[in-house]
């Protein structure tokens, strides 16, 4: 399989406080992958590090078989962050104008939204199944009707890649059910590859194809059968004995 | 009424200038208090005034800089202020809001010598602080109109990418919006309207025609787009009765047109509480 993320022997560090020692890790084309691990593991570092926020002290990042310094083609990669703290609920921007914000790294400089992107926008609001609210202040949403807000914006530029940081957190359960249910169609239909960060590896495993468990290092990477089989080892040797899980929570 | 008014040309100047420098401000200025920093006009006005001050010392000092206007000097002065102002904002990082401040007090203080130099307390410097419809002469209004068409041009291309910023930085910059290049076009388009805004609301009140107009227009709209259009739709009306006010009361026109701003916003947040009580 093409890879679309290859990290090879990523190190990076805080002053003197190691974060990632030495990360390999690969996502491939059709890959639905779970990256968990404790607190402090490096995920978000990790992240944000594929994602080109960050430099990593040593190692390579590959995305689309093109190093990280030298690729361009952002728009083949869909971002969904953490809800809490990414924008001010107070701010004035309809479902519409907030899922535009997709299409605008694609667009370029100086260009303007024309009424083909206009309806490309309200094609990816209908995926996520809010058509109805495509007018609506997004602060005056819930928590999950915004997730989904914010994935429609990740799929308005038809990436190939969807990158989700900790997306459930400050959702509903019910919501949480609806969000994977959206993923898995997304994935299967269109063919989408995933990389997900989260704590909730109880209803994570139940969705996903791989699990890559992170801390400072791969510490599993491989299938969620796999994984659950030897759960208690792999998270032993990941989280240390301080074991601290969301757990599944039906 | 109005004929009395048209009948002289610097209040045809103002009025001109007035209604340019009444798109700018909120334009500008719905950027600005989305992004949490009204303050920076402040910051920015007060550093005009260094400029100011300067323009009038050289035009006293030397023969080189007779009778141009010290609006260009403040404009020299409000753009290297935002740049200092972008800079003092990366060396603290973790405390932005004090780079206003900073530049703020170097502004007013650096202002207040300069004029003391130049022995410039006198009514000219009145009009800068204060804004005077009287002191917009026909120089002033091509300058007024020819920055002011900048920096509209320049919003009608940057507009996705500054509402993006706005929204979410962070995402902005992973969808590939050059941040820093934007961040660093915007902060000169403040200065430049915050320098060019002075000739009619003043200095000290340039910051209301910015924030106040958008203060009113976040109480009663839904998306970006109504709250940039309607800041400008209260920001028109507040210059235009302003000034027709001040005209024929004999009031001070930045003062009359700040308070106009005042009174439109009180009028929304009422309007809306009836209308919510309704419901």
């Amino acid at each position: 399989m093409k890879p679309i993320i290859e990290c090879k022997n990523i190190h990076f560090h805080y002053n003197q406080n190691e974060v990632l020692k030495g990360v390999h890790f690969i996502v491939e084309k059709g890959d639905y992958v779970g990256l968990v691990g404790p607190n402090g593991s490096g995920k978000s570092t990790l992240l944000k590090i594929i994602l080109g926020l960050m430099e990593p002290k040593q190692g390579e990042v590959k995305l689309f078989e093109t190093p990280l310094g030298s690729f361009k083609e952002w728009h083949k990669i869909g971002y969904v962050s953490q809800k809490a703290n990414s924008f001010n609920s107070g701010f004035p921007a309809t479902v519409f104008e907030v899922v535009s914000m997709g299409l605008f790294g694609k667009l370029g400089l100086f260009k303007r939204l024309t009424r083909e992107h206009r309806s490309i926008i309200l094609e990816a609001i209908d995926q996520v199944g809010l058509s109805d609210l495509a007018e609506r202040n997004i602060g005056k949403l819930s928590g999950g009707q915004q997730q989904r807000a914010f994935i429609a914006r990740a799929l308005v530029s038809s990436p190939e890649l969807l990158i989700l940081d900790e997306p459930t957190v400050g959702v509903d359960t019910e919501s949480v059910d609806k969000f994977y249910q959206l993923l898995g169609k997304l994935h299967q239909e269109h063919n989408l590859t995933l990389l997900m960060v989260t704590h909730d590896i109880g209803m994570m495993t139940h969705h996903v194809n791989k699990v890559a468990c992170l801390n400072k290092k791969i510490h599993f990477h491989g299938s969620p059968s796999d994984f659950e089989a030897n759960q208690k080892a792999v998270l032993e040797s990941a989280y240390g004995s301080n074991m601290n899980l969301v757990e599944h929570r039906h | 009424m109005l004929d009395l008014m048209f009948q002289y040309e610097f209040m045809r100047n103002a009025l001109f200038a007035g209604l340019v420098v009444g798109i700018i401000c909120p334009a500008i200025g719905v950027f600005l208090v989305v992004r949490r920093l009204s303050l920076m006009a402040d910051a920015l006005s007060h550093i005009t005034l260094s400029g100011i001050a300067a323009g009038i010392l050289l035009s006293k000092k030397g023969t080189l800089f007779q009778g141009i206007s010290p609006m260009y000097m403040g404009m020299i002065f409000s753009v290297i202020g935002a740049l200092l102002v972008e800079q003092l904002r990366k060396a603290y990082r973790f405390y932005q809001e004090l780079a206003i401040p900073i530049i703020l007090s170097t502004g007013i203080g650096l202002g207040v010598v300069l004029i003391s130099i130049a022995k410039g307390f006198n009514v000219d410097l009145f009009s800068y602080l204060f804004g005077s419809v009287v002191a917009v002469g026909r120089n002033d209004l091509w300058t007024i109109i020819g920055v002011g068409f900048v920096v509209l041009l320049s919003i009608y291309f940057l507009y996705k990418e500054l509402f993006a910023l706005s929204f979410d930085e962070e995402y902005a910059r992973i969808s590939g919006i050059k941040r820093r290049m934007i961040n660093l076009v915007f902060i000169v388009l403040v200065a430049l309207t915050i320098a060019i805004s002075m000739r009619i609301v003043g200095i000290l009140l340039v910051s209301a025609l910015i924030t106040l107009p958008v203060a009113a227009a976040l109480q009663i709209s839904h998306s970006f787009k109504q709250t940039f259009w309607i800041s400008i739709i209260l920001a028109e009306f507040a210059v235009l009765g302003g000034l027709i006010t001040a005209f024929y009361l004999d009031w001070a026109s930045g003062g009359t047109i700040v308070l106009f701003s005042v009174f439109l916003l009180v009028l929304v947040l009422f309007v809306k509480k009836i209308v919510l009580k309704k419901d």
